[in-house]
């Protein structure tokens, strides 16, 4: 009944071809390019204000990026009903603490994939408010603005990445 | 309401983030790319879903984009880079990429999808890593961040060409790097 909704995978190109239009459309109704990282910068500085009291809002990060329920910050809850919808449409939605592929690699041991999954939750947000954007704002976004600085960091995620996952997985049994 | 007016009303662009950001969930899950096997499958170089959604992505707006700005519907925002920013921040950020299997957009939609480690590992420690960087935003950005500034801003303006002429040539290299895919199965 749900047909094209229901299925379980898009050929990628249709959902590229999708994401595109999607940033394009932000472009015109919101005059902003699509992008993911500054939202976990949002919600830090709102739980810092919550426990520390309005005096955040001066440090000099939040003066540039101030803690607000705004568009930036929106659009992760957004991202993750809109994923909740598609995996429910698609009856794969299920809670699960450690991927297929990590358990075949590492086991099934949850402290250890959250040992390595956490400090990389760290570095990934590290570097991404490092380089000012993520696979997301400049990945997508900035390239397609043709922009050097999203060119250059795009290669050196994967560069690091690719590096990384190979080191990573050759230490599995 | 005229665009500039939706633009500056805040109330209807948090509504419009919200919105923007379910279509973009939903997307990245049907493209399965909210999956750790398929990120890393790209970092391994066995699976090439997410190089195929990007460029797909990066080919349709690059064009998308041309044409709204020429009929003033749309502008650009790109902002200057540098070495010491986006090559260093890149490699750390790629490092945690592998490590996580998740990036900042799917790993939100790995959480809507039941990824628990996703939630525990992956937002807790990008709002960390937030909270990090926040610390040392005044020492780098009077720093490293600055180091080695990119004299361009765009691609049309480091090659001394015109947009148009970039943007022919780069949909060229990305189908053929697209069809190169297919053609070798990956």
């Amino acid at each position: 009944m749900l047909g094209f909704l229901g299925l379980p995978t898009w050929s990628p190109y249709i959902v590229g071809v999708a994401i595109g239009l999607l940033v394009c459309l932000s472009l015109v109704i919101s005059d902003r390019p699509l992008g993911c990282s500054t939202g976990f910068v949002k919600t830090c500085g709102l739980i810092e204000r919550v426990v520390r009291g309005k005096d955040v809002e001066n440090t000099e990060y939040y003066r540039e990026i101030p803690p607000r329920v705004d568009w930036q910050f929106t659009i992760l809850p957004g991202i993750v009903i809109g994923a909740f919808i598609s995996s429910i449409l698609s009856g794969v939605f299920s809670p699960e603490w450690i991927p297929p592929l990590w358990e075949a690699t590492f086991g099934d041991n949850v402290v250890l994939r959250i040992a390595v999954a956490l400090p990389g939750g760290i570095l990934l947000g590290l570097g991404a408010r490092w380089a000012g954007g993520c696979t997301s704002g400049h990945g997508i976004s900035g390239n397609l603005q043709l922009s050097v600085a999203s060119m250059v960091s795009s290669a050196c995620f994967f560069i690091g990445g690719i590096l990384t996952a190979m080191g990573l997985m050759s230490l599995g049994g | 309401m005229t665009l500039a007016a939706l633009h500056k009303n805040t109330g209807a662009q948090a509504v419009l983030g919200l919105l923007i950001g379910i279509a973009f969930g939903f997307l990245l899950q049907k493209g399965a790319v909210t999956t750790y096997e398929v990120i890393m499958g790209q970092l391994l170089l066995t699976d090439f879903t997410v190089v195929k959604v990007m460029l797909s992505a990066v080919l349709t707006g690059m064009i998308g984009l041309y044409i709204l700005e020429r009929k003033g519907l749309a502008r650009r925002h790109v902002r200057a880079g540098s070495l010491g920013s986006n090559v260093i921040g890149g490699l750390i950020f790629g490092i945690g990429f592998a490590l996580l299997g998740y990036c900042p957009g799917t790993v939100v939609g790995a959480v809507g999808q039941g990824n628990l480690d996703a939630l525990f590992g992956g937002v807790v420690g990008l709002v960390l890593g937030a909270a990090v960087f926040s610390r040392l935003y005044p020492s780098l950005s009077r720093g490293i961040l600055k180091k080695g500034s990119f004299r361009s801003k765009t691609l049309p303006e480091l090659l001394h060409m015109n947009q148009a002429t970039v943007v022919v040539l780069l949909a060229v290299f990305m189908v053929i790097v697209l069809v190169g895919l297919e053609f070798m199965g990956l």
